[in-house]
């Protein structure tokens, strides 16, 4: 036997290594290609150069897939080409002898079948109807298309009132937003492609705390024409803003006792401070939009006198019901909703979990919401109990990874079965079976199902159920208003076919979803309510604009937003994320690559001007 | 104030000027390519880059603002080898056959390797194909196509037709029509607006030149031609010749030369047109209640093709009147061949125009009122010079010659048809003698003179009459005032609308001076050559008040409106 050795890694290895997670990090942070033809050629390319050589069909199949997709490109293609694509990428995608052959076929096939009509359009019109939709990424991956660039500009020049000004243009949140929003924006940062995404929400917040209180615009001449707004949540608020500021009357009608929706009964203060989201409203407030609070409709005020009263109606009462587990026991003492229990601390009543062991259900933000505001209550333990892995969580990694390091224990990969409980018939156990991780599922995600392993009783006193949130639209329904499921089924317009006057948005009408969107739909709602009644005011940019800065921009690390320490924060629902220090708010402002200005944005859609 | 240096020298430039244009102000020459002022600095050619003094990357100078304290540098190592490089890459990518193109010898690209001292290029030369119709009169060649994007930001900001985009991505990324339409079905105004602002020959207007010597040499026909009044501003330029040398006279010498058997000048039958319009005025205004209001201009085929496809509930507004090239080309084919004694069809009418849109107005299936097509084709200015050189003609060295008669008068209020306000002008000095019985003086309505605004506007009275006119050039501005006037938010009597902005002046057929918008200079020219008519009146032109006495009666007469006014209805503008 020959003697065995650590094999160093060659320099050629390592800069190929560096080369390929720059193409990882190209690939996963910024856009994909535009079309589908010319993005799998790419990528039938890179599979090309993995090719060790050995078998015919990723070998030489490879090599003649990429030649009549070159042909394609060029516009030389012709429909048989579509035809031969398919059945070379069906053979590969079968007879390859590795992954590196089959995966590259599979994608090809896929590709033909699902775009079809680009193939087509290539082979017919020699170019493809596919455009570049994303001349500044962050913005329109924004739902509510905030100018980023533009107030991350005017934040670098210490303008942040003119920032909270831009902001509010499209999104009259942006406190709030700086602080919980979901950002969207990052995920297509093309700062990305250099070193990893601008940190968009941590400046907006750095701007909208330097700002301190800006006034709204002045509202336009009055209308004369009344809206009224069901729900104070952010979507309705948001519509209520805008509504306000075109001039028309408007009324919103709250049931809660507090306006603010999930904002105030779904996200605990320590993410979300009260008095931030109260000053906030109270700028909406400023604009006239007259609000009345514990109003329920239905039992207070009718639809229909809503609806006879003024000349439209904007619905957007959330998604406030809670999703029940459905299994035995959940009915005990001490097995409570997301929900509720979230209302309940909205509201001020803050339960003492002192000497509790809390098992939390669900995987997504609201469970990691009820864990952390659990550990804040004083429970002796905290579990987060997921039928999934913790990777598979569609909480933001992190809430979970906050969670965890504020004392949360995360069970994973098991499912409840039922609740036991004491001789008095409170809570005592969540029985869960544990699950084994299955084959990957159509929604991409790998599915469970029981493991060949006994059911195990988690000690538990008091158990909250966050499997997700149902919308409370029967009445909706009862009215004529169309439903799907829960949801109530507005057009994408926030109206309905057929029906004049009724608009709505927001999670009642998508479904639990983020605050962003909810705010989008607001503004859209808005948009289409003043067209309605045969209006056309417009919101326009009335800021001057920085001029593009033309340093360089070396790769430099992300400044990431700090937290209180676990061990103090978890103690308070004090406000447990630390702002950005001018210092660093300057730092991160200039790694924005200006795409506003740089790049496609300069030709077009660089800035919306009005809308 | 900002102060930088570039090229080492002290620069103070305005706070928001472009490097470009701070270096411009310096005397320092940087080369651009797809650059151009307020309409495109987009930084998309990369042949305008700089190097800014302890910075990695370059910069496009087109639309980077100064920065106080800078050093800028347009002549580095770093810069000539990027711009070299990158215009190597566009010529790869663009058909070279400098030879068989429309702009050779007036093309940016062209200079532009010239002045690169390129001799080979490094990279393969694998233009796209070229796939359009080229009996269309405007056309494209994709094969030339340097993705500049000047003709979407033209038709977009300026004319507001949004006909181009781009379409494609990638290394595939060209320009096509706007919605995937075939080009016959976009409202395409064929202004040739995206035609004079092309730096290469991606746009041109289909060449009419062998047409028309095959009739010059063919002889059973008789040959003749009419000239627009903007050519005489503008046909020296593609010849090198200046503007006070290049007298309409010179080129009438020039056409003949040629082989014409007749040359004649627009300007006749642009003094009729306002014999007729001016006529079709006063009786509307006179019977108010039973027109609507305003009456448009009718003389520029660009326009009409606009509002008969963008506000089509509009176009029974516009006036009945032919336009001058058709009007010439029904009276040429009926009372002058009845006057030469020879069939309609044995003449060959020629018309040299500013204007691309003219090429389509002459197909128009109804302007046949001899049974013959009015006006057999039409030559832009640019290609009337291509035939000047073709026939190896010396323009500059030739003696003036009179135009031909009788469809060879034409009064000073006929001339400044070719410049924006023009026609408004010239019909409402007619107006006031139609109504009053007297002449106001020449230059009583020059208010509606200029460029400035979306649209001028003026009031003036004619008797007791008070008559509320407009005047816009440009289909960018003209959409403005149409919204405006459809939204009630101003009305008047009598609007005239040219295409093009400055009017014919700037006409998508004249010569291309890249960089230059020049219809302010050739518009001012028109109003000299006005001024120095002895005729200031359309009604005074001798040759038209006989055509009247001897042929047509009088103005609006049964004759005049089988000859002289058309049905906008008959057609449609867009296949």
């Amino acid at each position: 036997m020959g003697k065995l050795s650590l094999t160093a890694k060659s320099g050629n290895t390592l800069e190929l290594e560096k080369m390929a997670s720059f193409l990882t990090s190209r690939l996963s942070n910024a856009q994909q290609g535009l079309c589908p033809v010319d993005t799998v050629a790419a990528f039938v390319n890179v599979c090309l150069s993995q090719s060790c050589g050995k078998c015919t069909p990723c070998r030489v199949g490879l090599k003649k897939l990429g030649e009549i997709y070159d042909r394609i490109l060029d516009g030389d293609g012709s429909a048989e080409d579509i035809a031969l694509i398919e059945r070379t990428a069906r053979v590969i995608a079968v007879s390859a002898d590795c992954a590196i052959g089959h995966t590259a076929g599979e994608v090809a096939l896929k590709s033909v079948l699902a775009f079809r009509d680009d193939y087509e359009s290539h082979i017919n019109c020699n170019h493809c109807s596919a455009r570049e939709e994303q001349p500044v990424p962050c913005s329109s991956l924004c739902p509510a298309q905030v100018d980023i660039p533009g107030y991350v500009a005017l934040t670098a020049q210490g303008r942040y009132a003119d920032a909270v000004r831009l902001i509010r243009k499209d999104n009259p949140f942006p406190s709030v937003c700086g602080l919980i929003c979901e950002h969207p924006c990052e995920n297509g940062c093309r700062r990305g492609m250099v070193d990893d995404a601008v940190n968009i929400r941590g400046i907006k917040r750095y701007a909208a705390e330097k700002a301190g209180h800006v006034p709204p615009p002045e509202c336009a001449e009055k209308t004369g024409r009344h809206i009224s707004v069901i729900g104070a949540g952010p979507s309705g608020l948001t519509a209520a803003y805008y509504l306000a500021l075109m001039g028309h009357d408007v009324d919103v009608y709250e049931k809660r006792k507090f306006p603010g929706g999930m904002l105030r009964y779904g996200i605990p203060d320590y993410r979300l401070p009260e008095q931030i989201l109260t000053d906030e409203i109270n700028v909406i407030l400023e604009t006239g939009v007259k609000l009345h609070l514990d109003t329920d409709i239905g039992t207070d005020i009718t639809l229909d006198e809503l609806r006879n009263n003024s000349d439209a109606v904007y619905i957007a009462i959330g998604a406030h019901s809670d999703k029940k587990l459905r299994i035995p026991g959940e009915e005990l003492e001490g097995v409570t909703s997301a929900v509720d229990l979230l209302r309940r601390i909205g509201d001020g009543d803050r339960p003492d979990f002192s000497g509790k062991k809390v098992a939390v259900v669900g995987g997504g933000n609201v469970a990691m919401d009820c864990a952390r505001s659990s550990v804040r209550l004083g429970a002796e333990s905290v579990s987060i109990v997921y039928r999934r892995r913790q990777e598979d969580m569609t909480a933001l990694a992190e809430e979970v990874e906050g969670a965890i390091a504020e004392g949360c224990e995360v069970v994973s990969m098991m499912a409840p079965v039922s609740v036991e409980g004491d001789e008095s018939g409170k809570a005592k156990y969540l029985v869960v079976k544990p699950q084994i991780i299955g084959p990957i599922g159509r929604d991409g995600r790998p599915g469970v199902r029981p493991a060949d392993q006994p059911e195990v009783k988690l000690e538990a006193d008091i158990i909250i159920v966050a499997i997700g949130q149902a919308i409370e639209s029967e009445k909706f329904g009862e009215h004529g208003l169309p439903l799907k499921w829960d949801t109530i089924a507005a057009t994408d317009e926030c109206d309905f076919e057929g029906i004049d006057g009724i608009f709505c948005g927001g999670d009642c009408a998508t479904g639990p979803a983020t605050v962003i969107k909810a705010i989008a739909a607001g503004k859209v709602g808005a948009r289409n309510i003043d067209t309605y009644l045969g209006y056309n005011h417009e919101f326009a940019l009335d800021i001057e604009m920085p001029a593009p800065s033309l340093l360089d921009k070396p790769a430099c690390g992300r400044v990431k937003m700090k937290e209180r320490a676990a061990n103090e924060r978890k103690h308070d629902f004090a406000l447990m994320e630390q702002c950005m220090t001018d210092e660093e708010a300057s730092q991160e402002c200039s790694r924005c690559l200006g795409c506003d200005h740089f790049g496609y944005g300069k030709f077009r859609g660089g800035r919306y001007f009005r809308w | 104030m900002v102060n930088l240096k570039i090229n080492g020298i002290d620069v103070s430039a305005k706070e928001g000027t472009s490097i470009l244009e701070a270096a411009k102000a310096a005397g320092i020459n940087i080369p651009t390519l797809c650059y151009l002022k307020d309409l495109n600095e987009i930084g998309a050619c990369r042949i305008c880059l700089v190097e800014i003094e302890g910075r990695d990357k370059l910069f496009a100078a087109c639309n980077c603002p100064v920065e106080e304290g800078i050093s800028v540098l347009t002549d580095s190592a770093k810069v000539r080898q990027a711009r070299r490089v990158n215009l190597e890459l566009i010529l790869s990518q663009h058909n070279t056959e400098c030879t068989t193109c429309s702009r050779n010898g007036n093309c940016k690209l062209q200079s532009l390797a010239e002045e690169s001292g390129i001799n080979i290029n490094s990279y393969s030369v694998t233009p796209p194909k070229m796939n359009w119709n080229t009996d269309f009169p405007l056309i494209r060649d994709n094969s030339k196509c340097i993705k500049c994007m000047r003709c979407i930001q033209i038709c977009d900001k300026v004319q507001s037709l949004n006909i181009w985009d781009v379409e494609g991505t990638g290394s595939h990324t060209t320009i096509g029509v706007a919605g995937g339409l075939p080009f016959e079905s976009a409202h395409c105004s064929l202004c040739g607006q995206c035609i004079t602002h092309c730096p290469v020959g991606a746009l041109y207007e289909r060449d009419d030149t062998a047409k028309v010597n095959a009739a010059l040499d063919d002889p059973e026909k008789i040959t003749l031609v009419q000239i627009a009044p903007a050519v005489r501003a503008a046909w020296g330029e593609a010849l090198g010749i200046d503007r006070e040398k290049a007298s309409v006279n010179r080129l009438a010498a020039a056409l003949r030369k040629a082989g014409f058997n007749y040359v004649f000048d627009t300007n006749f039958s642009a003094d009729l047109t306002i014999m007729e319009e001016g006529s079709e005025f006063i009786e509307k205004l006179t019977h108010k209640d039973e027109h609507k209001f305003p009456m448009f201009t009718s003389c520029c085929p660009g326009w009409v093709r606009f509002i008969k496809s963008e506000y089509p509930d509009m176009v029974d507004m516009l006036s009945t009147a032919k336009s001058p090239q058709q009007m010439f080309g029904a009276v040429a084919k009926t009372y002058f061949a009845e006057k030469i004694g020879v069939s309609p069809d044995k003449i060959y009418s020629v018309s040299i125009m500013p204007c691309t849109s003219k090429k389509s107005e002459c197909d128009i299936e109804t302007m046949k009122s001899s049974g013959e097509k009015d006006v057999d084709v039409v030559l832009t200015t640019r290609e009337v010079a291509k035939l000047i050189k073709m026939h190896g003609i010396d323009a500059a060295s030739l003696d003036e010659e009179e135009f031909d008669s009788p469809l060879g008068d034409g009064s000073g209020a006929a001339v400044i048809f070719g410049a924006t306000g023009g026609v408004m002008e010239a019909a409402l000095r007619s107006a006031y003698f139609l109504v009053t019985g007297k002449n106001p003086e020449a230059d009583a309505f020059k208010a509606v003179r200029g460029l400035n605004g979306p649209w001028r506007e003026a009031t003036f009275a004619i008797d007791s009459v008070e008559v509320r006119v407009a005047v816009a050039s440009g289909l960018g501005n003209a959409r403005k005032l149409l919204d405006a006037i459809r939204a009630g938010k101003v009305s008047y009597d009598f609007v005239e609308i040219m295409a093009c902005p400055g009017g014919c002046g700037g006409g998508g057929g004249q010569p291309i001076c890249d960089g230059f918008e020049l219809a302010g200079e050739r518009d001012e020219h028109l109003y000299k050559l006005d001024a120095d008519n002895p005729i200031r009146f359309s009604h005074e032109n001798p040759s038209v008040l006989k055509l009247y006495e001897e042929y047509l009666e009088k103005p609006l007469s049964h004759k005049s409106h089988e000859l002289l006014h058309t049905d906008h209805f008959a057609w449609s503008a867009i296949k």
